[in-house]
């Protein structure tokens, strides 16, 4: 369980985040959602200890770790930012092994443990197929899919994921999200960074709407994601399905 | 390719292949030089039994240069991984941060000053010290910016003000004879190396080298970046001292005894690096036993080379070094498109 009271965050001059206050419970998928420079990577590196925070409090578990430095609470938080670019061209299966690293000392090798982690993982973000091909030789999805499977191998509590569904097809989309679904299933808390609305309507519990650094809304997908948010932050209208609300269009105002 | 296969696939077949090959040469070298030995006298004259003269050259004289050679070689190896892996360069190696150019400016100092005719350690002595030196610059201009970038630049800024004052010193020599030593010392050479400089350098490089093998977990997590590798519990600034130290200690160390000596550190790492699956942790061990047998055969040929003038060892390892860059360039910027 992660929580911030009164976060604010400055990139410079710019007040990226502004006085945020959020909480992810154990087992839930939250989604963060808002507009390109809302401050939603900000704020998901600031809970990571990236960058430091000017006011507030960040809690893990009930305990304050906002001065904390950024390698600790590894095997507790795991992060998958968005594009990452990857160095070497490792295969599959040892880029997922990264995963593993806050459970290993400077001198151990991969326990058996490591293994099924590993192995677990991969099934879970269907990447199994292609673990013994260098990675760069893998397709932009087949790459998300990877990164996704090394962010779950780490098996901690608490996921933070910005846009894993960028580079995915239609399908591996929704297997990315059924994916992290999942994981709250098995007691991890997710949190989860999306641009595409429909995909954090079905799949989120919550949803944080931020804009300008600052917390918009905040609560059940539906509610947040009405048309009057969409306007005032979005700034579109949206046509929506008349049965699951879910958005079929959207224009520019006006 | 069935052997290639082996060495990727095995665990330890790249590097028990490679220190065979190293254990091998080093054992041919001891009978190759000036004085011809059979393996029969060379053999007896590493046992200590036999022709004193025998025993002397073998013992004295061509051990010490060998084993040196050989450790020479594994710390550029080895600090050349390290760093690749560190800076997620292939193209970085000890030259990059500007050890080697400061090791070398603390070496022409002591020539230069005639420090190097009253005491004979102050070559080896000056040339650590400044490269210890050199980093804690390093360190001090980076150390606030966890950022790869900061350190590459302040590298390159050191590591040009390093070869400027090698420069001012040639220029000021005060005689041709003071200028003959600091350009025969800067192009590296095993001659006359005995147990004296090992041991004035072997504790520096086995620090170094007990510092960057203990680097081998964290330098793959940097394979998908800074943030990631914090996030995943690496300490990035523990790291990167480690990383500097060690390639400064190892590679301060080297300068010391033999020179500056180029490439080494670069060629090494991207032989074997296919070889080790492209895992920057594993590929130290292999990159330093690697480093260690181009060092050994490069004086080996620099000591059965006809003509009367000694090659220099630094001359050979960057005429066969330099082309290898190019192509390595070419390379890299085919396989981005």
């Amino acid at each position: 369980m992660i929580e911030t009271r009164s976060l604010s965050v400055s990139l410079g001059e710019h007040a990226a985040v502004r006085d945020l206050s959020m909480k992810l419970n154990s087992g839930e998928l939250v989604g963060l959602i808002g507009p390109n420079g809302a401050g939603k990577t900000t704020l998901m590196r600031a809970l990571l200890r990236l960058i430091p925070s000017d006011e507030g409090q960040i809690f893990l578990d009930g305990q304050e770790i906002t001065h904390d430095p950024a390698h600790f609470h590894a095997g507790d938080i795991s992060y998958l930012p968005q594009g990452q670019d990857i160095a070497w061209p490792l295969t599959g299966r040892r880029l997922v092994a990264l995963g593993r690293v806050p459970h290993q000392t400077s001198w151990s090798h991969l326990s058996a443990a490591d293994d099924d982690a590993i192995d677990a993982a991969m099934e879970l973000a269907k990447a199994t197929d292609f673990a013994n091909r260098p990675v760069r030789q893998l397709s932009g999805g087949e790459r998300a899919r990877i990164l996704l499977a090394r962010a779950l191998a780490v098996g901690a509590d608490t996921l933070l994921v910005d846009e894993p569904t960028a580079a995915l097809d239609p399908y591996f989309q929704l297997t990315a999200m059924e994916a992290l679904k999942t994981a709250t299933q098995q007691g991890t808390s997710v949190c989860v960074i999306l641009h595409d609305l429909n995909l954090a309507m079905r799949y989120c519990d919550r949803l944080y709407l931020l804009n300008q650094g600052g917390l918009v809304a905040e609560g059940q997908p539906h509610d947040v994601l009405n048309d009057a948010n969409l306007k005032k932050v979005y700034h579109v209208d949206v046509a929506r399905d008349a049965q699951s609300g879910l958005i079929v269009s959207h224009h520019l105002l006006g | 390719m069935a052997f290639l296969s082996f060495l990727r696939t095995h665990p330890y077949g790249l590097n028990l292949t490679l220190a065979t090959c190293l254990g091998l040469m080093m054992f041919v070298g001891l009978f190759l030089g000036y004085a011809p030995l059979g393996v029969a006298d060379a053999t007896q004259g590493l046992l200590g039994i036999g022709d004193q003269r025998y025993i002397y050259i073998i013992q004295d004289i061509r051990l010490p240069r060998i084993v040196l050679g050989a450790l020479v070689g594994g710390c550029l190896g080895t600090a050349g991984a390290a760093l690749q892996g560190l800076l997620r360069n292939p193209l970085a190696d000890p030259g990059v941060i500007g050890i080697s150019s400061s090791a070398g400016l603390g070496a022409v100092i002591a020539i230069y000053f005639g420090l190097s005719s009253v005491y004979a350690f102050s070559v080896p002595a000056l040339a650590i010290i400044f490269a210890i030196g050199a980093m804690f610059i390093l360190i001090w201009l980076a150390g606030r910016d966890t950022s790869i970038l900061t350190l590459i630049l302040a590298g390159v800024a050191i590591s040009s003000l390093a070869v400027a004052l090698t420069s001012l010193a040639m220029n000021l020599a005060p005689n041709p004879y003071s200028l003959s030593d600091i350009v025969m010392w800067l192009l590296g050479s095993l001659s006359n190396r005995s147990y004296s400089d090992l041991a004035l350098s072997g504790p520096f490089m086995a620090v170094g080298l007990t510092l960057l093998f203990a680097a081998a977990r964290d330098l793959p997590a940097l394979t998908l970046g800074e943030d990631t590798a914090a996030s995943m519990g690496v300490n990035l600034k523990r790291l990167r001292l480690q990383v500097i130290f060690g390639a400064a200690l190892s590679v301060g160390a080297s300068v010391a005894i033999c020179g500056t000596v180029s490439f080494i550190g670069l060629i090494a790492p991207h032989l074997v690096r296919p070889l080790t699956q492209h895992d920057p942790g594993r590929l130290l061990l292999p990159s330093g036993l690697l480093g260690a047998l181009i060092l050994v055969l490069a004086d080996i040929a620099v000591r059965i080379a006809p003509g009367a003038i000694e090659l220099k060892l630094g001359v050979v390892t960057a005429l066969l070094g330099a082309p290898f860059f190019l192509w390595l360039i070419i390379y890299t910027r085919r396989s981005m498109r």
